[in-house]
């Protein structure tokens, strides 16, 4: 049971799973890019020049610009933000919630943990995306609500996973010693329980940034989710959508960085999740 | 099985009780009646509007009202649509998203089953990475970009295909079930590789294939029944998320079903039929998932002998 090695094995098979290496490479570069938007973009997501209107790409303009004459590589950039903003933010809101129930559940166990988890199974089968469509719409479109609103839908899978661990190490030698030795609850939690199940969250936690990120791209596309001057890659994608017939590259550039990195999200996640748990990499 | 089956019936009635009241709450607590929008409208005609759709009433009463309404499949009528009452709407566009999504499902049924079992029966081979990738881009790809993208491709640049409406030219249909169904193609095709592989290895195999049962009767009698347990699980989830799916597909294809009724319906704050296609929707995703649960249950021979 010693971490550290399993940590070091585990990053030693994550960097021979090229797949996942390339993955994480470019989700760093994306995140370095997006962090220096202000200071990299070529222009101001919101300058507009309404000479140029739509046009293809060029010298100035590598990717063209929409119809209103803003910098399309700019605009993407800025978006980046959003996006990855979005996803980080509403995973941190699934994590939280999903690791608390689902320690909580596991450990207390009995009745507690029954109660608990039949919620879960009643929350699973509702059509989730339809709240967030309904809470949306009644308070505004907000980002922060949007982040919470996702957040609060995504966190059930996580409490299984985690209430499934800790199943499995309540009954080891050194949790019980240390609730022999009379350890709070709360200090179980954090500094036996939550340093043991690290490895699962993380595989987890990168899987559902993929899926936080598609949810905010489809309430944008309906319109119901980043509102304009702001723009995530969901909105950009709707923008594109409306002018595809004519300008083509206002659908495509976005749509292939939103592709490019949803496929690295999943699979650095897939490559992370087969360093850490060798026994699954068999499928 | 039928004791499982009516315990999660008995289940599913006050889940779906507890889903109405929230939901009428939620709307209740909204900010701005429903004829906020309409500014030109006369202080008398808003009490009449009032006084015709019970607003005046307490709110209790108006749940009480709506709920035993609801018992009795009346769903209020519509805002947005005077004379219109909300059943009515969900009952003209149930049939074509229920028409969409059994294409799609059919579509995503053939193409998953097939890749992903002819991707375990040949194991590491071109057979197995080629619809494996094609998977990949068919989870990655959000169907918000897919749909825009056979549009462009096989509607505008190659007139191939119409690229809108619902049985109003020939060949409309395809790109809407296509888009809708092929996300699901990509997730079968994975479960069922990997549920394949599983059952492949397993003893009971390898005495059909002692016994000199040829490989398809091996694969089609024996292997596909447990291997295929996965997928039939899945099902369930999926019809939930095609239902999401279809808000996007019937946008951008434009098509008069109950998704893009209720897209519609969130933009013009049409609470009533707010209120009563996501009672509707939870109603029915509760159905397909113990449908789906149900399914899986009795495929699995250890799971049927337990209940």
């Amino acid at each position: 049971m010693n971490n550290n090695s399993l940590w070091s094995d585990a990053i030693y098979r994550l960097s021979r799973n090229k797949a996942a290496m390339i993955g994480g490479f470019i989700l760093i570069m994306l995140i370095i890019l997006a962090a220096l938007a202000p200071w990299i973009a070529p222009y101001s997501y919101s300058f507009q020049d309404l000479n140029l209107g739509a046009s293809p790409p060029s010298a100035d303009h590598l990717l063209g610009t929409d119809i209103l004459g803003r910098d399309l590589l700019s605009r993407i950039l800025y978006g980046a933000r959003i996006s990855l903003l979005v996803g980080f933010v509403a995973t941190g809101v699934a994590l939280v919630i999903g690791v608390t129930w689902g320690i909580v559940a596991g450990y207390i166990g009995g009745r507690v943990d029954s109660i608990m988890m039949r919620i879960v199974d009643v929350l699973y089968g509702l059509p989730f995306i339809i709240f967030i469509i309904l809470l949306m719409v009644i308070f505004g479109r907000n980002l922060w609500l949007l982040f919470g609103a996702i957040g609060a839908v995504e966190w059930l899978t996580m409490a299984r996973i985690v209430r499934g661990q800790v199943i499995g190490l309540k009954n080891q030698e050194f949790v019980m010693a240390a609730r022999a030795m009379g350890v709070s609850n709360l200090s179980m939690f954090r500094k036996h329980l939550l340093p043991n199940i690290l490895g699962p969250i993380a595989v987890y936690a990168t899987l559902t940034i993929p899926q936080v990120m598609l949810l905010e791209g489809f309430l944008s596309f309906l319109g119901l989710g980043i509102q304009p001057p702001m723009s995530s890659w969901g909105t950009l994608i709707k923008d594109g959508v409306e002018s595809m017939e004519e300008y083509s590259w206002l659908l495509i550039y976005p749509g292939i960085t939103f592709t490019i990195t949803l496929f690295a999200l999943n699979f650095f996640g897939d490559g992370l999740r087969d360093a850490l748990d060798p026994k699954t990499s068999d499928n | 099985m039928i004791s499982i089956f009516f315990k999660r019936i008995l289940l599913a009635i006050p889940v779906l009780f507890a889903v109405a009241s929230i939901t009428f709450f939620l709307i209740k607590i909204a900010p701005g009646g429903p004829f906020d929008a309409d500014r030109a409208v006369s202080p008398q005609v808003l009490k009449n509007l009032n006084e015709t759709y019970n607003l005046d009433a307490s709110n209790w009463e108006q749940y009480v009202d709506y709920m035993s309404g609801l018992i009795q499949g009346d769903l209020g009528p519509s805002f947005r649509f005077p004379g219109r009452s909300v059943t009515e709407m969900i009952a003209t566009g149930l049939p074509v998203t229920f028409e969409l999504a059994f294409y799609a499902i059919l579509i995503a049924l053939l193409m998953g089953v097939f890749s992903g079992v002819l991707a375990a029966l040949k194991r590491n081979t071109v057979l197995d990475f080629i619809p494996m990738a094609i998977a990949m881009i068919g989870i990655c790809v959000p169907t918000f970009l897919m749909g825009p993208l056979l549009v462009l491709i096989f509607g505008i640049n190659l007139e191939l295909l119409p690229v809108s409406g619902w049985g109003q030219l020939p060949g409309d249909k395809i790109l809407p079930s296509i888009t809708l169904g092929f996300a699901y193609a990509a997730y079968i095709a994975r479960l069922s590789r990997g549920g394949m592989l599983e059952v492949l290895n397993q003893d009971f195999i390898r005495t059909a294939r002692a016994k000199g049962l040829t490989e398809r009767m091996v694969v089609i009698k024996h292997a596909m029944q447990g291997g295929l347990i996965p997928v039939v699980s899945f099902l369930g989830p999926a019809i939930a998320g095609l239902l999401a799916g279809s808000f996007v597909v019937e946008t951008i294809f434009q098509i008069p079903g109950l998704g893009r009724f209720y897209v519609e319906a969130a933009f013009n704050r049409d609470y009533t039929m707010i209120l009563g296609t996501t009672i509707f929707f939870s109603a029915m995703i509760v159905f397909f998932n113990l449908m789906s649960d149900l399914a899986a249950l009795w495929l699995n021979p250890r799971s049927r002998d337990a209940s």
